[in-house]
């Protein structure tokens, strides 16, 4: 198995590592038994997502896309946040193996979870806006 | 400073050695004859074989008939078991012993086996990672043609009570098959007092080369061919002889089980002093017994903390490891041999490796020791699942 440099990077230095004290938004995917939690923490300023920050219990993938995903979203409205795929994230990455494509997945997922949250915080239904996040327990990985 | 390079992953393989590379070199451009051969070059060929045999043969108390050189590790345990099961089937006997935490080279053959119609019992390991020779005795049926167990585990170093096992394996005339990869050089091993009627053992992981191996098969033993050709091996194994790499293996051979005991006294030391300093991180466990283990087996499992990362980031540092995670095994399961010494998931993703040699040096210990905790506590910090632990469990500190 080998990982681009992109990912060795992101894993190397992972951007916007860390915890928002008063964050507007936090979403936490995955579960300790596949080996993957991300947890990922926004803050909202207007419609834009002003600070992004997370921390993974993950391989070297987990890690890089969890980086990866919070440099494309960081100074991006939710609109745009929104419209950000785990495919996106793996090409920012300059690919991924295909044992590793389901760390993108919970990337975009905890992404994802992190704005349904703060639409919760502001007593809106995130569902029509967020969509189906889908569930980790759903993935077939585990079982 | 230099950038370090300490290799602590050899289980999972070694440097050749200067001596094994020696002795092979003659044998590709000079000694390069066909060992089948009438006209002089290929009967140095014959005769280097033939040395090469009677020297493996040695080292496990065994006759050189009785040595047959394979491609590996795999192809021994392959060739033992398939061989073993069809000899059984002439008799009606169709009923397998291993264990489930058996390399894959085993149980991927047993359970192709099963697809065959072969039924097989897996017999469980304790929570230190040992058989319970008992449980042998207990799954010996009528109908058993092969028992198969490993001599030491590759993950968790354990060293299985082989002679017990042999002697229960004689008594109920069931053919006896061990996997010794990890052992060879390690534990002194003979077959004879050991009951042992099939030994599987590869050369990388003494120094010598890649696919390159060896099955013992006790004389009066009779084992089909697994591939059928010309008459190399007595007719039992066709191929042209790779005779560079059986000469290095030999020498291997010869310079893994030569004085072992001082060997395993000063690999061992390290390794215990490698434990007890990983040990000292909270929330650390060591996995499998801690006195029948292999004498450069580290196998620890670090809450909180993943183990693919947990090597990319040892790696940076410049010391090379393995890990039972998932990540690192191809699928999305942790490892077969932790989960069955009951680890829970979460804890087994977190498990580090290190098989250290004789060439591992106190300094790089010292370095190690320095290294891991530096490595822990950065990925302590960002992880969510050391945060929760720490929430719940009322742990406080990072390390």
């Amino acid at each position: 198995m080998i990982y681009s440099e992109k990912v060795m990077d992101h894993f190397t230095n992972p951007r916007n590592v860390g915890e928002i004290a008063d964050a507007d938004g936090v979403g936490e995917v995955g579960n300790a038994k596949c080996g993957d939690i991300m947890k990922m923490y926004i803050k909202v300023d207007g419609d834009v997502i002003s600070d992004v920050k997370f921390k993974t219990f993950g391989c070297g993938a987990a890690i890089a896309t969890s980086s990866m995903a919070t440099e494309l979203i960081k100074g991006k409205t939710i609109d745009e946040a929104l419209k950000l795929t785990n495919r996106a994230v793996v090409e920012a990455l300059e690919g991924l193996p295909p044992a590793k494509l389901h760390c993108s997945v919970l990337a975009e997922q905890a992404m994802k979870s992190a704005i349904s949250d703060y639409y919760k915080k502001q007593g809106i239904d995130p569902t029509p806006i967020v969509g189906d996040i889908g569930d980790c327990e759903e993935c077939h990985g585990c079982n | 400073m230099d950038k370090k390079f300490i290799y602590c992953d050899n289980a999972a393989t070694t440097k050749v050695s200067k001596s094994v590379l020696e002795a092979a070199l003659p044998y590709f451009t000079e000694e390069y004859g066909n060992a089948s051969s009438i006209y002089m070059l290929g009967q140095n060929a014959a005769k280097a074989l033939l040395k090469a045999r009677e020297t493996v043969a040695e080292a496990l108390s065994a006759k050189q008939h009785e040595i047959f050189f394979t491609s590996g590790g795999s192809e021994s345990d392959n060739w033992a078991i398939k061989g073993m099961a069809l000899n059984g089937a002439k008799s009606g006997k169709k009923h397998i012993i291993t264990s489930v935490f058996e390399h894959h080279a085993v149980l991927h053959t047993c359970e192709f086996l099963e697809k065959q119609g072969y039924e097989v019992t897996y017999l469980p390991v304790d929570e230190n990672g040992l058989i319970n020779p008992d449980d042998v005795k207990n799954a010996i049926r009528k109908d058993t043609c092969l028992v198969t167990i490993m001599f030491a585990n590759n993950e968790i170093g354990t060293i299985q009570p082989i002679k017990e096992i042999g002697a229960i394996c004689r008594e109920n005339k069931v053919p006896f098959h061990t996997d010794a990869v990890q052992a060879i050089g390690n534990v002194e091993i003979n077959v004879k007092e050991m009951n042992i009627d099939m030994l599987s053992l590869s050369g990388h992981k003494i120094h010598a080369f890649k696919g390159i191996g060896a099955l013992y098969i006790r004389g009066g033993l009779s084992l089909p061919n697994l591939i059928h050709g010309g008459a190399q091996e007595k007719s039992k194994r066709a191929g042209t002889e790779n005779l560079p790499a059986i000469v290095g293996l030999a020498q291997a051979v010869t310079d893994a089980t030569r004085n072992i005991k001082e060997k395993q006294e000063i690999i061992s030391k390290r390794r215990d002093r490698l434990i007890d300093g990983i040990l000292k991180i909270q929330e650390t466990r060591l996995n499998g017994d801690r006195e029948k283990r292999l004498c450069g087996n580290v196998n620890i499992s670090i809450r909180g903390v993943e183990g693919e990362s947990l090597l990319l980031m040892l790696d940076m540092f410049g010391i090379l490891a393995s890990s039972g995670s998932a990540c690192t095994s191809g699928s999305l399961d942790p490892s077969h041999v932790l989960l069955a010494i009951g680890l829970p998931h979460e804890t087994a993703h977190g498990s580090l490796r290190l098989s250290i040699s004789e060439e591992t040096t106190d300094e790089d210990i010292d370095y190690i020791l320095e290294t891991i905790p530096k490595v822990v506590d950065r990925l302590r910090s960002m992880s969510p699942l050391w945060e929760r632990i720490c929430k719940n469990e009322g742990i406080t500190g990072t390390i």
